[in-house]
């Protein structure tokens, strides 16, 4: 059985970058813990013999011809940003005050 | 009277190309049904008048010129929200996106705008994809032109219900674990997951990247198989696109309609998928389809698949674990929506938590959340690790299987379509809807659905799906074909034929034109 704390839920919320009220981390302790229950069964099966897939048609070393193609301009690519300062993506500050 | 909106896109494409009818009245005819018939089903997201009825008229000047166009020139078609399209809106379902102008546009629309295809719009969809009846969509659910109070399937309710209701005679899905072949069974339309690889996903809004696959939704296998020809191939802007040169997939239909098709044809019938968990009504048709199929001169057999037992939970592993990485992007820097925290300081990272908590929904949160446990430190080998050893186990039960018969079926989903709210409340209830689909997705094979009746007890389709070996898509559009007819023989109608008339229908068709 797992064992699935609102301590952890946070703090997967904090990796994940995602600013959940108390409510949701409260809601989703519940719900994590009913779903991980249940697909931990892939455990039963996956015995060391068996090699993982990643990727149902594997394919490597995809290349292409060294090119310059077309692509976007600066304009195009900033034109969906919520903010801009001329060229750039403007951002709020990376870093906080400590 | 059968009017423009009815036909099918084969039909539709042969009218065009003798002159019978132009572009722009097939274009208007559908927009002008999609006006009324909206209010309630609800398929678009966004509708292109004035842009489609101008392409449309580009089209026709063309042709009168005497260009040489392709089959499916001027044919309307509704493209699924999860696909970029430079000159509409692409949400992908979620607020996190809302009124975002992509710069370009998918492979496959660029695909569809080349072969003068007209897009109608934007279909809806359930958030990122995630789910099963559109319900999760940020814009509202999509409802069941079968019946109003009904789930249209999902992710892609939006476009199966689109050709379902005759909005449009083609749409654009996408099926990561059953989102086009799954709303193709509840609404009574075709659907068609292709070899993964075999359709590139570039500017496909990504939810599992080993999983994604865009595909055809329309009415038939025909029409299926005509845009599957439009939209395939390689595709160097997607590194996972297969450089296979593809046997014309229309060629593969036609192929189906001749006469001893399904002889000698090797069925299998996959054991752990037609068992306990499936409405009454749906086994019924599906052992009635297996009876003419038999006597069709196709051999049925049972084979067994028995890890696809442990396929739901390796896919509720694995699609969320791609999901959280892939859905990292929205961090309000260069696209989308940027909310800020109601208090403390403006950092990046707080701006950024801030606007994913208010822009995405709650089933994106929940696998967010699921898919950051499962690639933590800790756990990484118990669940994702396990979980892809799963998928070698899958791949090998296909493998096992395909060595024995030529193609394997089931029926597309365990029910017909459900009642809006009746599955939100319990996520593992709506994941495990998904039995039937996942494992094609899983191991990367083509995988279709085709009506195959309704369901006696409720009066709602019933989809059989079909699956071949990968890269085997033209085996499907053949057996496909075939068993659509032989179906529509025995019934002496097409499936759609009998859905149930929405508000206002007759007048519009009316308007649209007989022909």
């Amino acid at each position: 059985m797992s064992e699935i704390t609102a301590e952890q839920v946070a703090h997967l919320a904090n990796l994940a970058r995602i600013d959940l009220s108390s409510a949701e981390i409260d809601r989703l302790t519940v719900e994590l813990g009913q779903i991980v229950d249940s697909v931990a069964r892939v455990a039963e099966v996956a015995t060391p013999d068996v090699p993982a897939t990643s990727h149902p048609m594997p394919l490597t070393n995809v290349f292409r011809d060294d090119v310059v193609v077309p692509s976007l301009t600066v304009d195009q690519a900033l034109s969906g940003a919520p903010d801009r300062a001329g060229d750039k993506f403007r951002v709020p500050a990376i870093l906080d005050e400590e | 009277m059968t009017s423009l909106i009815n036909q099918t896109a084969a039909a539709l494409a042969g009218l065009l190309a003798d002159g019978s009818v132009s572009s722009v009245d097939v274009t208007r005819a559908h927009l002008d049904h999609i006006d009324a018939v909206e209010p309630d089903v609800h398929a678009f997201l966004h509708v292109a008048r004035d842009a489609a009825l101008a392409t449309a008229a580009r089209v026709d000047a063309r042709r009168a010129a005497g260009e040489k166009l392709g089959p499916l020139a001027g044919v309307p078609i509704a493209i699924k929200d999860v696909l970029a399209t430079h000159d509409m809106p692409t949400t992908s379902g979620s607020k996190i996106l809302e009124g975002w102008i992509p710069p370009y546009d998918a492979t496959v629309v660029r695909r569809i705008r080349d072969a003068d295809l007209i897009p109608l719009g934007k279909t809806n969809m359930d958030e990122f994809a995630m789910g099963s009846s559109t319900e999760h969509s940020a814009y509202g659910p999509t409802h069941n032109p079968w019946d109003l109070n009904r789930i249209p399937g999902g992710s892609g309710g939006g476009s199966a219900a689109a050709v379902a209701a005759f909005e449009a005679p083609l749409a654009l899905g996408s099926d990561t674990g059953g989102s086009i072949r799954q709303p193709a069974a509840v609404t009574g339309s075709v659907g068609v997951k292709p070899t993964y690889g075999g359709v590139s996903r570039y500017g496909a809004i990504a939810l599992a990247s080993s999983l994604d696959q865009v595909g055809p939704v329309t009415r038939t296998v025909l029409d299926a198989a005509l845009l599957h020809d439009v939209i395939g191939g390689h595709d160097p802007l997607d590194s996972t696109s297969l450089t296979d040169a593809w046997p014309s997939m229309t060629a593969a239909a036609q192929a189906g309609l001749a006469d001893g098709a399904l002889k000698g044809v090797r069925i299998g019938v996959i054991k752990e998928l037609n068992g306990a968990g499936f409405q009454a009504g749906v086994k019924q048709r599906f052992e009635e389809t297996l009876a003419l199929l038999s006597a069709a001169g196709a051999i049925v057999s049972e084979v067994s698949a028995p890890n696809f037992e442990y396929a739901v939970s390796a896919y509720y592993l694995i699609l969320p674990a791609e999901a959280s990485s892939n859905l990292a992007r929205f961090d309000s820097v260069r696209f989308g929506i940027r909310v800020n925290p109601e208090d403390g300081p403006l950092t990046s990272e707080r701006v950024m938590a801030a606007t994913r908590d208010a822009g995405f929904g709650d089933e994106v949160k929940r696998r967010i959340i699921l898919g950051t446990y499962a690639l933590s430190a800790g756990y990484y080998d118990a669940y994702y690790g396990s979980a892809q050893k799963v998928r070698t186990l899958i791949q090998r039960d296909f493998a096992a299987a395909f060595d024995k018969v030529d193609l394997l079926v089931s029926p597309t989903a365990p029910t017909t379509a459900f009642k809006f709210g009746e599955k939100t409340e319990d996520p593992m209830a709506m994941y495990l809807n998904d039995i039937t689909t996942i494992p094609a997705n899983l191991a990367g094979i083509p995988g279709m659905s085709l009506p195959m009746g309704l369901a006696p007890e409720d009066g709602l389709p019933v989809g059989l799906q079909v699956m071949a070996p990968a890269r085997a898509d033209a085996r499907l559009y053949t057996f496909g074909a075939a068993v659509e007819q032989l179906l529509e023989a025995h019934w002496g109608h097409t499936l759609l034929s009998q859905a149930p008339a929405l508000a206002n229908i007759e007048m519009f068709a009316t308007e649209g034109g007989a022909v």
